[in-house]
């Protein structure tokens, strides 16, 4: 196959293959059915469909933003299309039960596989995503009937999901939602309120829309404590599974983004009685699990959403990395510092130093980030599968601590490679006749949505890193050492010992942190310390990459240690300064008083 | 209604194909092997007909240990099962060769209805059915754009430079089908799994009676006897505007006969 634009199967195959050795899940009872023969051909169906069916309209459905015709979400057509071959070829339903339909398909595999949508167009890929993440939400906590009722059509691609979480007045403070769902008499609840944000919360793509809402019964409790999981479809399913009656939840209205345009982004109203089913207003909803647990059971999937959105970051950032590098090697612009003669031929621009170093930073993010977020997609499958309970906890607690990073890190750096992307292009990149203007839009949302940067860096100083006694921190550094020591008497041993130095002082700035007896300075600066983290963690899995690359000869082998020194000598001599800022316990950003601005 | 589809594993067109220089054979072990894209067309076909009229659909191929890969994406897109002829004797065969041992192991098989691509994009000499017709004694519908089975024959749509030929005969019969004639599909996730458990069938030249002597480069009636590689793209033409830019550029493409 022509290399592809829209991401490494070169690549992918290294990460699944060579490094994390995919084809051992085989082993397991739960993935008995997979071989390396399965993965590979599902994983060339899915680079077909994306780069045949996705990647065509991304440029379309940018221009043509889904917009409002007598009520109804219009979308270019090609959207619907695309979704059809996807749900066709089974894809919806990959890592579910067989029993409903699914495959079981090893985590990490799945994540490959929506790379490759993701990459060729993020805002239609959205849709079946979001599906999938509100089908494992209601496998892992709704009852049966509820499961039976909505998995399989979704499953199916029949009908689609959404998360309804943001209201207009509480985005990230979800204590200050004021959704109401009222008991009935027949244990149903009735839905009142606005959501807002909501990714592919109205459109005409599928029968049935699944919204899980979060909302709050009266009398629970204040805050987070009284929030409680319901499902809302767009229209309620009669006993047979057919669609029934229209329920009583509306488009109030789209927002217009600067990215993400395939996928419609919705303000939508619950009970407002445009529709009156049973006869009376109130969207009907219907209770996940207990009252009051319904953060619980979000949270439950936030570490696959947000290691899906970190993919995501990545795979734009890696599909601007490639447009970058088609760029560089065929536009022909100069002549080589040292042979300026106007009458020689102007050289590819990948012949200049400084391209090649924005290509190279960008290969060190991109190769980094699809990394670390394919092999935290390999620690969910050992936290559900490993055989060994010990195995089992340990990969849960590095998967906890990594989760903040796997998420943040690739949406800053796959970012700053979709700025060198445009760079690259010159002033080319800045016009819309190139596509990596819209990648950079596109990935411009990674940092904001599925918890902030700000909040995954109050969340791994605040929580991971101290959780179980200081577990978390502790089980990465063990999983950093344990790398490190394998990389003794190897090309690799200085990246080891810069790597054992820096997890060192994490280790040590975090307790330092921890000591300042005032929680708000310790949190303070929690997006430095994300952000060394990240680079700390980076830097571990392009030690792997080479150490597994070790013995391998060939272009491909020899960039990925060049990216390895690359990310050695520039990169992580950026934590340093970033560790002695957080040690200093600077106040600098705290005690500046508003008034000042 | 049995149907077999004749499926080869060819070099990626889309990747660059090289020749063995050792005896100027395709140089297929260091290549990206796919399934040859012309034969996907007549996979469908087959599996179009089969949801139709019923029946089995079989695979059959002739290569190296490594064209079961394009086998599992022929039985993943939805084949029944597949016939695998392996022989090292087989390396270098000419077409003529080719065809003896395709036909050998056709008469081993049940088969209504034989289909096949219109040419494989590695030697493109596009003979093999004509050549299979006559060795079986069948009839040969070439470049389909259309297919249809009613009872015990098949009518075909000839595609040709200006329109279409109506063909008909009794089967059993051979059919070359052109890119026209469908959209193939993709394989489904279902169907990659079940791949896995479809028999497959692995056969030598003894197996099918075919001489290892007849076969293969040493008694090959063709045989490529030199090759060079695409020379490199030379300099453009510069057309400088001066204000007849456009005068000058339709000259040019006049004189080159584009226009």
């Amino acid at each position: 196959m022509r290399a592809s634009l829209v991401l490494s199967r070169r690549d992918l195959d290294f990460l699944l293959h060579e490094w994390l050795e995919v084809e051992t899940l085989a082993k397991r009872p739960r993935f008995a059915e997979h071989s390396r023969e399965t993965i590979d051909a599902v994983i060339d169906l899915a680079s077909r469909i994306a780069v045949e069916h996705f990647a065509p309209h991304n440029r379309t459905a940018d221009e043509h933003e889904p917009h409002v015709v007598d009520g109804r979400v219009q979308l270019v057509p090609e959207v619907a299309a695309a979704l059809r071959v996807f749900a066709d070829a089974g894809l919806a339903a990959g890592t579910l039960d067989e029993e409903l339909g699914g495959m079981q398909l090893p985590q990490v595999v799945a994540k490959a596989v929506t790379t490759w949508f993701q990459a060729a167009n993020i805002g239609s890929s959205a849709y079946p995503f979001l599906t999938m993440a509100n089908a494992h939400l209601l496998v892992a906590h709704a009852s049966p009937e509820q499961v039976q009722t909505y998995v399989p059509p979704m499953a199916e691609g029949r009908w689609f999901g959404t998360m309804a979480l943001s209201e207009p007045q509480a985005g990230s403070s979800l204590a200050d939602i004021t959704t109401r769902a009222e008991l009935q008499d027949d244990g149903t609840y009735r839905l009142t309120g606005t959501k807002m944000w909501i990714s592919g919360g109205d459109h005409e793509l599928s029968e049935n829309i699944v919204h899980l809402v979060l909302a709050k019964v009266p009398g629970g409790p204040a805050g987070v404590k009284g929030i409680s999981l319901f499902i809302v479809p767009k229209h309620l399913v009669a006993d047979d599974g057919s669609i029934g009656e229209r329920n009583d939840v509306v488009l109030a209205g789209l927002n217009h983004k600067m990215g993400y345009r395939g996928t419609t982004n919705t303000l939508l109203a619950f009970g407002e009685g445009v529709h009156t089913p049973g006869g009376r207003p109130g969207a009907v909803g219907y209770l996940v699990g207990e009252q009051h647990r319904g953060l619980t059971y979000m949270f439950h999937m936030m570490n696959e959403a947000r290691i899906g959105v970190g993919l995501g970051a990545t795979a734009l950032g890696y599909t601007g990395y490639l447009h970058a590098l088609d760029y560089a090697r065929t536009r022909t612009q100069g002549r080589p510092v040292t042979g300026k003669d106007p009458a020689a031929a102007p050289v590819a621009i990948i012949e200049h130093a400084d391209v090649r170093r924005m290509l190279l930073a960008s290969k060190s993010y991109v190769e980094g980030g699809l990394a670390l977020g394919l092999y935290c997609a390999r620690l969910v499958d050992e936290e559900q599968t490993a055989e060994d309970a010990a195995d089992r906890e340990r990969a849960h607690t590095l998967l906890e601590v990594l989760t903040p990073i796997a998420k943040s890190w690739p949406s800053q750096w796959g970012l700053v490679a979709n700025d060198h992307a445009i760079q690259v292009h010159g002033g080319y990149g800045y016009t819309r006749d190139f596509p990596v203007e819209q990648f950079y839009r596109d990935n411009r949302l990674n940092p904001i949505h599925e918890g902030t940067h700000g909040i995954q860096g109050l969340d791994l100083l605040g929580r991971k890193v101290v959780m179980g006694g200081g577990a978390g921190l502790r089980v990465l550094a063990e999983a950093i050492a344990a790398t490190t020591t394998r990389a003794a008497g190897t090309d690799w041993a200085d990246l080891a010992a810069d790597l054992d130095a820096l997890t060192a002082d994490l280790v040590r700035v975090t307790a330092t942190l921890w000591s300042a007896g005032d929680v708000d300075v310790t949190l303070a600066n929690a997006s430095v310390y994300l952000e060394a983290a990240g680079h700390v963690v980076v830097g571990w899995l392009w030690l792997e990459q080479v150490l597994a690359a070790e013995g391998s000869t060939g272009d491909f082998y020899d960039g990925k240690r060049q990216a390895a020194r690359y990310f050695q000598r520039w990169e992580l001599p950026r934590v340093r300064p970033q560790l002695a800022l957080l040690e200093s316990l600077d106040t600098t950003v705290l005690r500046m008083d508003t008034g000042w601005f | 209604m049995n149907i077999v589809v004749l499926v080869k594993q060819v070099p990626d067109s889309g990747s660059e194909r090289k020749l063995d220089s050792s005896d100027n054979t395709v140089a297929r072990a260091s290549a990206d092997n796919v399934i040859n894209e012309m034969d996907e067309y007549a996979i469908e076909e087959a599996l179009t007909v089969k949801e139709s009229q019923g029946g089995e659909v079989t695979v059959l191929t002739v290569g190296p240990g490594s064209a079961t890969d394009a086998i599992r994406k022929a039985l993943s897109m939805g084949a029944d099962k597949a016939v695998h002829v392996t022989d090292d004797a087989v390396h270098g065969s000419c077409a003529v060769q080719t065809s003896a041992v395709i036909a050998a192991a056709l008469q081993q098989l049940e088969y209504d209805l034989v289909l096949c691509g219109a040419e494989s994009t590695d030697g493109q000499v596009s003979v093999m059915p004509a050549l299979l017709s006559e060795r079986l004694g069948i009839p040969h519908l070439s470049g389909a754009r259309k297919l249809t089975v009613e009872g015990t024959t098949v009518r075909v749509e000839r595609q040709t430079d200006g329109g279409y030929w109506m063909l008909e005969s009794s089967l059993p019969a051979i059919v070359s089908t052109w890119d026209t004639i469908n959209e193939p599909r993709y394989p489904s996730f279902k169907g990659i799994m079940a791949a896995k458990k479809k028999p497959v069938e692995t056969k030598s030249l003894a197996d099918l009676g075919v001489d290892p002597a007849s076969v293969g480069l040493a008694t090959a009636t063709s045989r490529v006897l030199d090759f060079a590689g695409r020379p490199p793209k030379g300099e453009g033409v510069k057309v400088a505007d001066e204000g007849d830019g456009a005068e000058k550029l339709v000259g040019y493409l006049a004189a080159q006969k584009l226009v």
